[in-house]
């Protein structure tokens, strides 16, 4: 997984990124995996690996790559990038060395089989306000990817 | 030496698939068994398309280089293998290797949780068939990858028209699969399952084929399905992306040899892992036709001569144009060959007719004989329809299926519901 994340960042062919970035998602879905959460591994590879990611192969495609190649690369915020990286990989550090008493209520691994059929309990009974918000949410965003894209409506 | 063999022995007589029991020798001779399979499947679809769609088309296929172009596949095979490899010369090159290598990875990790029996998996997970489709998906990525890396307009297109078109069928597959779900629930404790044998075994308890429950909304769920894995599998009448009229081979048509036969292994491939997961879902899987209707151990004996029948009638259709073939001397040698054949047919219906062997072997016959039939299905289709346009073909997929699988799902979920007398207001 953090040889695909490093390749993503540096492979100057986008190309070559994407296909990084697949193997990074795969990775991370076998780590769900280790977690006892298959429903959610599968469903990772589902969409983020067989859907997101042919969306963007997609479009890094059809957007012309020599031009985009030869382009001069410039970053002119790399002092603020450190400094918020820095942040991060101390919060990282200090969340991994303080172990698990930060969380109060770390509930003991539940048994792989019945994963599918807690997530549904719970999402489809005592999430079910957020469930639906989330699609509505997504149909906002397909109507509005459709407007942009239509020439008239 | 001797625990070896105990751990090899201590697998036997188990009620697990070996990926359950952790046992990994058997997991790998089941991987074994299950490579061959699928490799003599891809053999024997070479053959029977040819020599199908021949049929179809009123003339008579290959028919010399064996007898009746039986050793046609063969012959092919070693021409692949001995072609010249050429890499396009701007091509980028590491993705052109790996392109092929991930569409034959996607399809044939597929198998791994395919039931041929109650046992006969190589492992049974409990998210089988989100495992399946997710792992299809990943066979656009290596089409996309090919079509890229080849750097020439005509693979460019292929492959994005192809890939648009599988993604887009494969939320109607979605669709689809979820309504029988829904079906897998209809039980005593009210849970629906997601693995393979799962789905078997709930049809077996509820007495009925996925394709007739609530008919016929169990039929147009099918029917949604197998039009779905077809324009998934890019084949006729779906093939606007690989057509040769059209598009000169598509996406594959810069690769040569034997890069070429792993993308023509992985889409026969990828056909046999879709007809697994329709008869699975759909048509019962294993089980032989009417296991509840007529049950008990007299038909099951009567049910379990079939492998041995139908074998034996390849092996008499053998004998039978041995007897047809031209007396010339030329033809000596296919003469014998044929004879030979069908002595080896006749051979292995003997062995499947012995007390022991029949009853193991049932499952695994009924399984794929019916996905024979799903292979013989897609030959037909590609042999009777018209191919379809890319903007027909887009309009089918989102405007047609997407509805039709919505709508079963709805009112699947409705007679379910009223069925189980679960309606708390």
């Amino acid at each position: 997984m953090l040889a695909g994340g490093i390749l993503v960042i540096t492979r100057r062919n986008p190309v070559h990124s994407a296909l990084a970035l697949i193997v990074t998602l795969l990775a991370q879905a076998s780590i769900y995996l280790m977690l006892y959460a298959p429903f959610v591994a599968g469903v990772q590879i589902i969409l983020y690996a067989g859907g997101i990611m042919v969306l963007f192969l997609f479009v890094i495609m059809l957007v012309s790559v020599d031009r985009s190649m030869r382009e001069r690369q410039f970053n002119s915020q790399w002092v603020i990038g450190v400094i918020a990286a820095t942040a991060l990989g101390g919060l990282f550090i200090a969340v991994y060395t303080k172990g698990t008493s930060l969380f109060p209520d770390h509930a003991s691994p539940v048994l792989e089989g019945d994963n599918t059929q807690r997530i549904a309990t719970m999402l489809y009974g005592q999430y079910m306000f957020a469930f639906e918000i989330a699609s509505l949410l997504l149909l906002v965003a397909i109507i509005g990817a459709v407007v942009m894209a239509k020439k008239r409506i | 030496m001797n625990l070896v063999v105990q751990y090899i022995e201590s697998y036997l007589g188990s009620n697990q698939t070996p990926g359950a029991a952790g046992n990994m020798f058997w997991v790998l001779v089941y991987i074994l068994l299950v490579f061959t399979g699928i490799s003599l499947g891809v053999i024997a679809m070479n053959w029977l398309e040819r020599k199908i769609l021949a049929h179809m088309q009123v003339r008579l296929g290959p028919m010399r280089v064996g007898p009746h172009g039986l050793l046609q596949p063969f012959a092919d095979a070693l021409k692949l293998l001995l072609k010249e490899d050429i890499i396009p010369a701007e091509a980028d090159s590491a993705i052109f290797w790996t392109a092929p290598f991930m569409v034959v990875l996607a399809a044939f990790t597929t198998f791994v949780v395919v039931p041929f029996g109650p046992t006969h998996a190589i492992t049974d997970m409990n998210i089988g068939i989100l495992f399946m489709l997710g792992v299809s998906s990943l066979s656009v990525l290596g089409i996309v990858m090919a079509g890229w890396a080849s750097n020439s307009h005509y693979p460019l297109m292929g492959a994005l028209r192809s890939s648009a078109q599988m993604v887009s069928y494969e939320v109607a597959m979605g669709m689809a699969v979820v309504t029988v779900i829904l079906m897998t629930s209809l039980n005593a404790a009210g849970t629906g399952t997601l693995s393979m044998i799962g789905i078997v075994q709930a049809q077996l308890a509820q007495g009925e084929w996925f394709i007739f429950k609530f008919f016929p909304l169990g039929l147009i769920a099918f029917f949604i399905f197998a039009v779905a894995m077809v324009a998934e599998t890019n084949r006729a009448p779906f093939d606007l992306a690989e057509a040769e009229s059209e598009l000169t081979a598509g996406f594959h048509t810069e690769y040569s040899g034997f890069r070429w036969s792993l993308f023509f292994l992985a889409e026969y491939g990828a056909m046999m892992a879709a007809s697994s997961i329709a008869v699975t879902l759909w048509l019962g899987g294993w089980l032989r036709p009417f296991p509840n209707w007529l049950g008990g151990a007299r038909w099951d004996d009567f049910f379990s001569f079939f492998p041995g029948v139908v074998v034996l009638f390849l092996a008499g259709m053998c004998f039978f144009n041995t007897a047809r073939m031209p007396k010339h001397s030329y033809f000596r040698i296919q003469t014998i060959g044929l004879g030979v054949f069908g002595a080896l047919l006749g051979v292995v219906a003997l062995i499947l007719f012995i007390p022991g062997v029949r009853v193991r072997v049932q499952d695994i016959f009924w399984f794929a004989a019916k996905v024979a039939g799903f292979m013989y299905l897609y030959i037909w289709y590609r042999g009777t329809f018209p191919r379809y346009r890319f903007d027909q073909l887009m309009k089918m997929g989102w405007k047609v299926l997407l509805p039709m699988g919505l709508g079963v799902l709805i009112l699947t979920a409705g007679v379910a519901l009223f069925q189980q007398n679960l309606w708390h207001p």
